[in-house]
């Protein structure tokens, strides 16, 4: 937690630097763009942030997933600054949470999930504006002790007996692909807790209660020194992508076309990847 | 026969008596700047339950409920929240009953933080108690070294958890009814020869039995739907640690329906239980 | 511990010897009480004179900040309420309103280690001796105020204290019952032959129940005597008001005593000094006339202040030269067409005052 403020500071000042830059970098990255979807999204994103130096005005709203708070709190607080005039308000929580919320009718501008299948809940509820786009992809890790005391050095060291392994739950997008991990290279894990998000996982870690969790690169990261990452090869097989939308009722179409445009810019996938994200 | 009908006359007329004095109370009047807040509120507090209801998908709910997991979670809840409500028993009467008859300085402070855990969110109750029993913990790191025990991920860290948030109930409950009842009797115990312990057990405590009850069942109910700091302190793993309040939050993350359905299970469990105790406890007071 | 305390602690070697000395805020209590075995005293005094206190002080339930406490020679300032020899009869009896009437009176053999057989078995016999063998098994709730007087009695004899105090003990009982039960106390008291005190402020009760009386105002004793004693020498306002006596202080020079507050009593002792003078209400005549032939040199000019039944008495507060009470039948009180702010003439022969030295 005490990373975030030092993050900000950090990317505020790597906006400032560039800010003159940022509005060509973000049609860089739409020429970049490879994918036809993406590129008719981001054309389109591009032309209102063109626009956006004289109209764009009021509350952008984001929901986003939990794991993706220090990154797009960093990203809106660049795009308040490039864009004068607008605020960006975020709901970070458990994408299901937060998918329940939108088509529960919850006034939400932009959606940012941390799977597919959340991603889904909203889209057959036909409550998105075209097609949800992946624009970073999260891996899984082993958080362990400062100084991996237990000197664990892979995914099959977790299964010694007088270790304290957390996992996320099933149910949750970590506790999938953690599942899926294990599935795969047929590994059987009986953990002391399974959490309800990755945070929790994470936090019994840093509290030391457990003395491992299977848990997001990005969370590792997000813990500095508390915890240590150890990288598996099976993590491969369990890739989590996070897909981003506009919402069909969104009341500011476009400061929250401006604001995907950002996250899916070079400069936001430069703040992105330091936090841990791979790239799509 | 006649003894038959006699036995059957009784309780007739009881339940005429009864029915009539309710109407008497009824034609009275209830004055309506005390009617109508009272009827929302009460629709307030029914209305949720109602839609709970009403959404169920009652045809899927036999499947939903024949898993054996649903009955291991309400089997853990119901043992967890009676042992947290047994240990709020032995540690908070004495509590109560310090903080109602021992004058010594600093009382108010000490009467106000036993109330805290009311305030704190019970998440941030489960951290603090990590902090504090963990294996790290403050003192957990002791109970680790000495005796070996680490509460966290057990069934009695769960109990630890529920307690934690539940006994505050009991103590207020019991301390409030210890300060209503009359302090004298227990200095009569002691002309009488009764130590203060003798007279709290003899004389104070049958006479604040229901005050007790009240307490417990407060409690109880409060353990039974305990959920952050259990999942906080306790962690979530089937038969060992996830009650039912665990396994409806984690049904909820993909299927809404069964979250419905174990919360129905808990509803009717609890409704029952409730009852039960209502009239059996609240009735002597 | 010896030496420097009063001679009696040496020599009165049975029975209480005690000097209360309680302080609470402005409030001190200094009460020194001698109490043979078999002796019964009562405490007597308006409310708030600290009664109840002396009688907390006694049974422990209020340390003493003063003076010392000694029964049958043991000193017990500092055993704690349930290690005294000491039963009490409470105010409202408090009995346990969750036990039995048996089991009220077996909790105290209980706690002094009996049996339960055994201590049933006590209590059992203590309540035949009070008369209520048949009110065994009933709770306290379902008895009337002076069973429940008996049983809270019984309860504080079982223990078989050596010191029995009743705080007001016919207090809480109607007019009909407390006269029966008045009788029975004083015969349960006359049977007790360790030491018993009660307290009261009614001084009927005392002078029926009590062999001596200690009168206590705001704080201290102010009198001590046999209830025939007192209620002929009262020495304060209030106990003369309780011994229903008109009561004034004054220098006598033979027989005339010349009061504090101006006017003169004539009395048949010759004194001289400062002397008390006590008449009773009943000894007063009032005349609506000044009276001509009267052979009385005791006339004052009064005014009727109040009025109230008594009995089938009239009594009449009077103000004026002389503040008194007087009591006259209601016929009389209907000739002399007395009503308040009337003015009155009072005589009292002197062959029916009583002067006394201070």
């Amino acid at each position: 937690m005490t990373r975030t403020p030092r993050r900000n500071r950090r990317t505020l000042q790597v906006a400032g630097v560039g800010t003159a830059a940022l509005l060509a970098l973000s049609a860089c990255s739409s020429s970049d763009s490879d994918s036809s979807s993406a590129k008719s999204a981001s054309s389109a994103s591009a032309s209102a942030s063109g626009s956006a130096s004289t109209k764009m005005s009021g509350t952008v709203t984001v929901f986003a997933a939990a794991s993706l708070q220090e990154s797009f709190t960093a990203l809106g607080k660049e795009f308040e600054k490039e864009h004068p005039g607008t605020k960006v308000t975020f709901s970070f929580g458990g994408s299901d949470t937060l998918a329940a919320q939108i088509t529960g009718g919850a006034p939400a501008d932009v959606f940012a999930a941390a799977s597919p299948k959340t991603m889904k809940i909203v889209t057959d509820k036909g409550d998105t504006a075209g097609t949800p786009a992946t624009f970073v992809r999260n891996q899984l890790e082993i958080a362990t002790l400062p100084g991996n005391p237990d000197k664990i050095t892979s995914l099959k060291d977790l299964t010694k007996s007088s270790l304290k392994v957390v996992l996320c739950d099933k149910t949750v997008p970590c506790g999938a692909a953690a599942q899926k991990a294990l599935t795969a290279s047929k590994l059987k894990l009986t953990p002391v807790s399974y959490e309800q998000d990755v945070k929790s996982a994470l936090n019994k870690v840093v509290l030391k209660e457990a003395d491992a969790a299977v848990v997001y690169k990005t969370d590792v990261k997000a813990a500095g020194s508390k915890v240590q990452g150890v990288e598996f090869p099976e993590s491969a097989n369990a890739v989590n992508a996070y897909p981003i939308t506009l919402l069909k009722n969104a009341p500011n179409v476009v400061a929250a076309k401006a604001f995907i445009a950002l996250v899916r810019s070079a400069e936001g996938q430069k703040v992105l990847t330091e936090a841990g994200f791979l790239k799509p | 026969m006649t003894k038959v009908d006699a036995s059957d006359a009784a309780p007739a007329t009881l339940v005429a008596g009864a029915r009539r004095r309710r109407a008497r109370r009824w034609g009275r009047g209830v004055p309506l700047p005390l009617l109508v807040p009272a009827l929302i509120g009460l629709a307030f507090l029914l209305v949720p339950l109602l839609a709970l209801l009403v959404r169920t998908e009652w045809h899927d709910l036999p499947g939903q409920l024949s898993s054996p997991a649903v009955w291991q979670a309400l089997k853990l809840s119901l043992l967890c929240a009676t042992a947290a409500t047994a240990v709020s028993l032995v540690l908070g009467v004495p509590l109560a009953w310090l903080l109602a008859r021992v004058d010594f300085p600093g009382r108010g402070l000490l009467r106000a933080l036993v109330t805290l855990p009311l305030v704190l969110p019970p998440v941030v109750g489960g951290v603090a108690l990590l902090m504090a029993l963990g294996r790290n913990g403050v003192v957990g790191r002791w109970l680790d070294s000495w005796f070996g025990v680490t509460l966290p991920f057990t069934t009695a860290g769960v109990v630890v958890a529920e307690a934690f948030v539940a006994m505050p109930f009991l103590v207020i409950s019991v301390e409030g009814t210890l300060r209503a009842a009359d302090p004298r009797y227990e200095e009569a115990a002691t002309t009488l020869g009764a130590s203060r312990f003798t007279a709290f057990r003899r004389v104070t405590l049958p006479l604040i039995a229901p005050g007790i009850g009240a307490g417990a069942v407060l409690a109880w109910a409060r353990a039974l739907g305990e959920f952050g700091a259990t999942i906080t302190f306790a962690g979530n793993f089937p038969g060992r640690t996830q009650t039912m309040p665990l396994a409806v939050y984690l049904a909820l993350q993909n299927d809404p329906e069964a979250a419905v359905a174990l919360s129905l299970v808990l509803l009717a469990v609890s409704i029952a239980v409730l009852a039960g105790l209502r009239d059996r406890w609240m009735s002597a007071g | 511990m010896t030496g420097t305390y009063d001679v009696r602690a040496d020599t009165a070697l049975d029975g209480l010897d005690a000097r209360l000395i309680v302080e609470r805020g402005a409030f001190r209590l200094d009460v020194t009480l001698g109490v043979a075995p078999g002796e019964v005293v009562a405490l007597l005094g308006p409310n708030g004179a600290g009664k109840t206190t002396a009688l907390r002080a006694l049974a422990g339930l209020t340390p003493l900040t003063g003076g010392h406490l000694r029964l049958d020679g043991e000193e017990l300032d500092r055993t704690p309420p349930e290690s005294r020899p000491v039963g009490v009869v409470f105010q409202d009896y408090l009995l346990f309103p969750h036990l039995t009437a048996l089991d009220n009176v077996a909790f105290g053999p209980r706690c002094q280690g009996a049996g339960k057989a055994e201590a049933r078995a006590r209590a059992a016999e203590w309540l035949d001796r009070m008369g209520l063998a048949d009110h065994a098994a009933v709770k306290p709730r379902r008895l009337s105020g002076g069973q429940a007087q008996r049983v809270a009695l019984a309860r504080a004899l079982a223990t078989r204290p050596r010191l029995l105090l009743l705080d007001e003990p016919l207090a809480a009982l109607d007019a009909r019952t407390r006269l029966d039960v008045r009788a029975q106390l004083r015969r349960h008291l006359a049977e007790f032959e360790a030491v018993a005190v009660l307290v009261t402020h009614d001084p009927l009760d005392a002078m029926v129940l009590a062999d001596r009386l200690v009168v206590v105002e705001h704080g201290s004793v102010v009198q001590e005597g046999t209830p025939s004693g007192i209620a002929r020498h009262p020495r304060t306002e209030y106990v003369a008001q309780l011994v229903g006596l008109n009561l004034y202080r004054g220098q006598a020079d033979g027989h005339t005593v010349r009061l504090d507050t101006g006017p003169a009593i004539t009395t048949t002792e010759d004194l001289a000094g400062p002397v008390f003078v006590a008449f009773p209400p009943s000894a007063v005549t009032l005349y609506r006339d000044r009276p001509t032939g009267s052979s009385a040199r005791n006339l004052w000019r009064c005014e009727v202040a109040g009025l109230e039944t008594h009995g089938d008495q009239i009594r009449a507060d009077l103000t004026g030269e002389l503040p008194l009470a007087a009591d006259l039948t209601t016929v009389a009180a209907a000739e002399l067409d007395l009503h308040q702010g009337a003015s009155v003439w009072a005589t009292v022969k002197a062959t029916q005052t009583h002067a006394y030295p201070v």
